[in-house]
């Protein structure tokens, strides 16, 4: 097992690898010379030579790559074009940002989706699934810009409960910055508990319908405890990967939800950061979120090989 | 106040004796006032105010040679003071500079230093922080924005401890409105750590993240009486017009500036804000690159400015909220506003003459378009595409996101859409945009006679004499320069009716970018 | 076939008929439309009356003629993306499957590589790079998709090939197309059809996602996200006109979502749709 974990994780830094390989091919594709970008109007023939010599922009590409990736791997993830500024000091309150904003949308929404999603495949059919499977198809089928509005509608224009600006900054007390994260953080957790209800109770479903808990059943043992004694165990390692695959959505995917509420996230600041080519600032970004996308991956595979009873006692 | 108005009547005297009576008109009669903040209230000290600006990025820093849009001008006007200020009636005041006379040709200005200015770091303010200030600028070396506008600077001379003299390289009876320039701020001599601004402001800063949030607190030595009521200043920036709208209404910000003129007249049935309509000499404008592509062939472009209907672009994009424009951009507020040139109006006829006078049966282009520019740029692009049909113009829009679209499409796409914000004196106006030399000449469009006349009536004192050249100047942009400018908008705000002091004003949103240094909150 | 049609459950025909409804939009919208999609016709978000409908938009539209001219281009592309990623995705994903080996290695690093990257970026990036006009947005978004495609379709054609018939076709010496066409695809269309309609309403949310980035399907050309992003102030004063775009988009997928979980209980499971 320990070979299997070992084997997976060497898996996910080649991923990683690759995935900064592409994602600096990909920014090469982003028209516009950086030189020319940093000055402007007051370029000359001359001081653009100089400049591109500087920044080592007459290098080959993949020498570029390769000085890249090594300053990325120590922590050096360049300076910014726009801002002139490390993009280190400017990526990291904004990836903690969008990871508070996740973590606190996943702690409210994996509880509540996997207990719906195992309720409904306990119920398969029942009253409980088929109405619990509406309105979470409802939830997953409007835009989540749209949730959002509505979110503001009812809970910060009419009723004033809480506010429609997720204002954070630094030194603010948790209870203010829980009263202000509520909306965008609710936004998501409807969106996700849908989703993840609705996996949950696929994966299940799909271990229930396997022989030896037909087998169970036949047996004469009731709902509840085949589920519980027989299909949870064996359908852990996909819900597992279900709740892996949402945390990822909820970090890297949240960029409408951070535009809507003008909160401080990766996302956003990514998007401003294609749209002025900053290609350092975009780089770091798009390797960030890879990393969380293929950590959070990693992660789920080796739960799901740990929690795997067959795995657990090799043959 | 007292002691403002008296310094401002002795200038204003001098003023008027420099400039033979130029008897600039006011632009009060197209303003509208709300009816809550025409009657009188009594200021109150204290609070934390909080602003919802549009206009702001995370490459905003204080830099007073660079500042280019409202998140930034807003907060440079909290920190720093101008030499002159424009009050509410389109008039300079004296801010810095607390007196001025010009010699008789208006070449040569000697302005008197305001003493017992201090900066926040407790320096006081001296002649050589005010000849530093404005070197900022001059020079071919110079990053500043108000490079070209500074060029006209021959020299900037200390007189004495409490005088400077600017001598011009031509005469300009417009100096002090010159100097109103929201870039002409004043810092200590030898100053340069631009995110640790230091000036003499109302407001200090005390936190700084560009493009997301700011807090200032009151100046408590700040020499301006009747100013900085407020304990703290907020700025949020909130570049989604949605959100800055929701932010408002949902009470979590006292003030919004660049309202959606789509939706202002629902706006306005809420009853805890106030909606601040300023009419001055903001204009939407469609750039077309004189040196590039199609565009380099006037008839080109008569061609497209005959293809628009501005009325309904008016009424649809602007929901009336402002005046129809004639392709220059002097508004109809300002004293030398060529009134008898007659209203370009729609008309496909003459759109399609002007084509085959190009050699042209038909023309394919594509338009950049962004609600950077205004909010309802994008939908003033649909129906512009609507109506150019008819002339045979096939418009297809490019629609650009708002982040970057200053630094990527401004400038550089063959035709792009922008605004600008007004200025003070049609000379100003027309040197930023339209002389050769400056650097922000959008439409890259070069006339030498006009450059030479322009410079010819800056120094004119005889009015009449004047207004005829700039009637002129006004129909060589109309009839051939790149802008096609099809209206002006007025300038919206919204405040909560919890603000007090609020006024309009012909120069910019928030009270020409002043708001923070007037306002009061009540109880 | 009566005994069949009767097995389908109330769910699914209601989801069919949306599907259905939506389809015949999709067709006929335009013609059917009363108004020019870029006709101004009166006053901004002037509320549903007799002669329109469902109102008019922020610039004084008929909203219902601009969502039937809407529904060509949002269900226009979102069709094409889908169907373009499937027919890349699906003979990588089986030939991967196939063969196996260093083929199927480097198939899927690749795959795996380009889905570690969040979608949104990846499509921001080229869009940017290329400017985002109706048939870039078509093939990136396809491109993108086609991972998921891809890993779909080598998951269930793994499964279906070691099943003893394929096996057997094998030492009978059947070629490959033969393989692909006769014994895998029949076998793998059902939950290739689910995530069909899957992989449709993601696309459909993603480019409603865009143009509110500004990046979508680009003016004139009306499009349902597009719309309701255009309309979205109004429901704060209390207005009606976005609900009608964001109810068409959510119609649409929960119309498919229906069809497609009548035919994921009827078949094999399939990964669930992601955003």
């Amino acid at each position: 097992m320990i070979q299997l974990i070992l084997k997976r994780v060497a898996l996910g830094i080649l991923t990683l690898l690759l995935v900064s390989a592409l994602i600096f091919a990909g920014t090469q594709l982003l028209p516009g010379d950086v030189a020319s970008a940093i000055l402007g109007q007051n370029a000359t023939p001359q001081s653009l030579a100089a400049l591109r010599q500087d920044l080592g922009l007459d290098l080959p590409a993949w020498q570029r790559y390769l000085t890249w990736l090594h300053g990325f791997v120590t922590g050096d993830l360049g300076m910014s074009l726009a801002n002139r500024q490390p993009v280190a000091d400017l990526l990291w309150p904004r990836f903690g940002n969008t990871m508070a904003l996740a973590a606190y949308a996943a702690i409210v929404s994996v509880p509540i989706a996997v207990l719906l999603g195992l309720a409904a495949a306990v119920r398969r059919g029942g009253m409980f699934d088929r109405g619990i499977n509406i309105v979470a198809l409802a939830f997953v089928s409007l835009p989540e810009y749209f949730l959002g509005l509505l979110l503001i509608l009812f809970l910060s224009v009419q009723f004033n409960l809480l506010p429609s600006l997720a204002d954070t900054y630094s030194g603010m007390n948790f209870g203010d910055w829980l009263r202000a994260t509520t909306l965008p953080a609710l936004t998501l957790v409807l969106v996700t508990v849908a989703q993840m209800m609705r996996m949950t109770r696929t994966a299940v479903l799909s271990v229930m319908d396997q022989a030896y808990v037909e087998t169970a059943f036949l047996k004469g043992l009731r709902t509840k405890r085949v589920v519980l004694r027989h299909a949870l165990p064996n359908a852990a390692a996909p819900i597992v990967n279900v709740v892996a695959f949402n945390i990822a959505y909820l970090i890297t995917g949240v960029v409408l939800v951070e535009a809507i509420f003008n909160y401080n996230g990766l996302g956003r600041f990514m998007v401003d950061a294609v749209a002025k080519r900053d290609l350092p600032l975009v780089q770091a970004a798009a390797m960030v979120f890879g990393a969380a996308y293929v950590i959070l991956n990693s992660v789920a595979d080796i739960a799901a090989i740990a929690l795997n009873p067959r795995l657990r006692h090799p043959r | 106040m007292s002691q403002n108005k008296s310094s401002f009547d002795l200038s204003r005297r001098q003023f008027i004796a420099g400039a033979a009576g130029l008897g600039l008109t006011t632009l009060a009669s197209g303003l509208i006032v709300p009816s809550a903040f025409a009657q009188e209230a009594t200021p109150k000290r204290g609070g934390v105010l909080k602003l919802g600006i549009g206009g702001g990025s995370t490459t905003d820093n204080f830099d007073v040679r660079v500042l280019n849009d409202w998140v930034p001008v807003n907060q440079a006007y909290m920190t720093f003071n101008g030499l002159v200020e424009i009050d509410k009636d389109n008039m300079v005041q004296p801010e810095l500079f607390e007196s001025w006379e010009p010699s008789a040709d208006a070449k040569e200005w000697t302005f008197k230093i305001r003493q017992g200015v201090t900066f926040h770091n407790g320096k006081a303010l001296t002649a050589e922080d005010i000849l530093y200030s404005l070197n900022l600028h001059r020079g071919e070396a110079s990053t500043s924005a108000a490079r070209s506008t500074a060029g006209q600077f021959t020299d900037v001379v200390k007189v004495s401890d409490t005088e400077i003299k600017i001598v011009l390289d031509s005469g300009n009876a417009d100096l002090p409105y010159i100097l109103s320039d929201y870039h002409f701020l004043i810092v200590p001599e030898g100053f340069e750590d631009w995110t640790k601004p230091i000036g003499t402001g109302p407001f200090v800063l005390e936190s700084y993240e560009p493009g997301v949030r700011a807090r200032f607190t009151r100046n408590e030595s700040y020499w301006k009486p009747n100013t900085a009521w407020v304990d703290a200043v907020e700025v949020i920036v909130i570049n989604d017009i949605a959100a800055r709208t929701n932010a408002m209404m949902s009470g979590q910000v006292h003030a919004i500036n660049q309202l959606d003129f789509k939706t202002v007249d629902l706006l306005k049935r809420n009853p805890n804000l106030e909606v601040v309509q300023s009419a001055g000499g903001q204009h939407f404008t469609f750039l077309m690159d004189c040196t590039q592509s199609v565009y380099a062939d006037n008839n080109v472009r008569m061609a497209i400015k005959y293809a628009i209907d501005r009325e309904q672009l008016l009424t649809t994009a602007l929901r009336g909220y402002g005046k129809l424009g004639n392709d220059h951009p002097i508004p109809v507020t300002d004293p030398f506003y060529a009134a008898d040139l007659p209203q370009r109006a729609y008309d496909p006829e003459k759109s399609k003459f002007y084509l085959k006078e190009a050699g042209l049966d038909a023309l394919n282009i594509e338009l950049s378009a962004s609600d950077a520019a205004f909010s309802g740029a994008v939908d003033a692009a649909a129906i512009f595409q609507g109506t150019a049909a008819a002339s045979g113009i096939t418009l297809s829009i490019k629609r650009e996101p708002s982040d970057g679209y200053w630094s990527n499409v401004w400038m550089k796409a063959p035709f792009s859409m922008g605004y600008w914000g007004g200025r003070p004196t049609a000379d100003q106006m027309l040197t930023i945009a339209y002389s050769s030399t400056s650097a922000q000449n959008d439409t890259h469009w070069k006339n030498e006679a006009f450059d030479a006349k322009l410079i010819e009536a800056r120094a004119l004192l005889d009015n009449a004499k004047r207004k005829e050249i700039y009637a002129e100047l006004q129909q060589m942009i109309s009839d051939d320069g790149g802008a096609m400018i099809p209206m002006f908008g007025d300038y919206l705000d919204a405040v909560s009716t919890k603000l007090g002091g609020v006024t309009t004003h012909p120069m910019f949103n928030f009270m020409g970018a002043r708001l923070a240094e007037k306002v009061w909150l009540e109880a | 076939m009566t005994s069949k049609l009767k097995a389908i459950p109330i769910s699914a025909w209601l989801g069919l008929t949306i599907v259905t409804l939506n389809l015949l939009v999709f067709v006929f919208g335009p013609m059917l439309a009363p108004y020019g999609m870029n006709e101004i016709v009166g006053a901004p978000f002037d509320p549903p009356s007799s002669q329109f409908w469902f109102g008019l938009d922020q610039n004084g539209r008929d909203m219902f003629s601009r969502l039937l001219a809407g529904a060509q281009m949002s269900i226009g592309v979102s069709l094409a993306a889908s169907l373009i990623s499937f027919s890349i995705g699906i003979p990588l994903g089986f030939v991967a499957a196939l063969f196996g080996g260093w083929v199927d290695t480097v198939l899927s690093r690749i795959v795996d590589t380009v889905m570690c990257i969040p979608v949104l970026i990846s499509a921001l990036v080229v869009l940017q790079a290329l400017g985002s006009s109706v048939p870039v947005l078509i093939f990136t978004i396809a491109l993108l998709d086609s991972t998921r495609v891809f890993r779909l379709a080598r998951v269930v054609a793994q499964g279906i090939s070691v099943l003893e018939y394929a096996e057997t076709a094998r030492l009978r010496g059947e070629s490959l197309g033969w393989l692909i066409t006769r014994e895998i695809l029949p076998n793998a269309l059902p939950p290739l059809i689910a995530e069909f309609g899957m992989r449709f309403c993601f696309t459909f949310l993603f480019v409603a996602g865009l143009s509110f980035l500004g990046l979508g399907i680009q003016p004139p050309f009306a499009d349902w996200g597009g719309m309701v992003k255009d309309n979205q102030q109004a429901i704060l004063y209390g207005l009606y006109a976005p609900l009608f775009p964001a109810a068409a988009i959510a119609l649409l997928t929960i119309g498919v979502n229906l069809v497609v979980d009548w035919l994921l209980n009827s078949g094999a499971a399939t990964q669930g749709a992601d955003r």
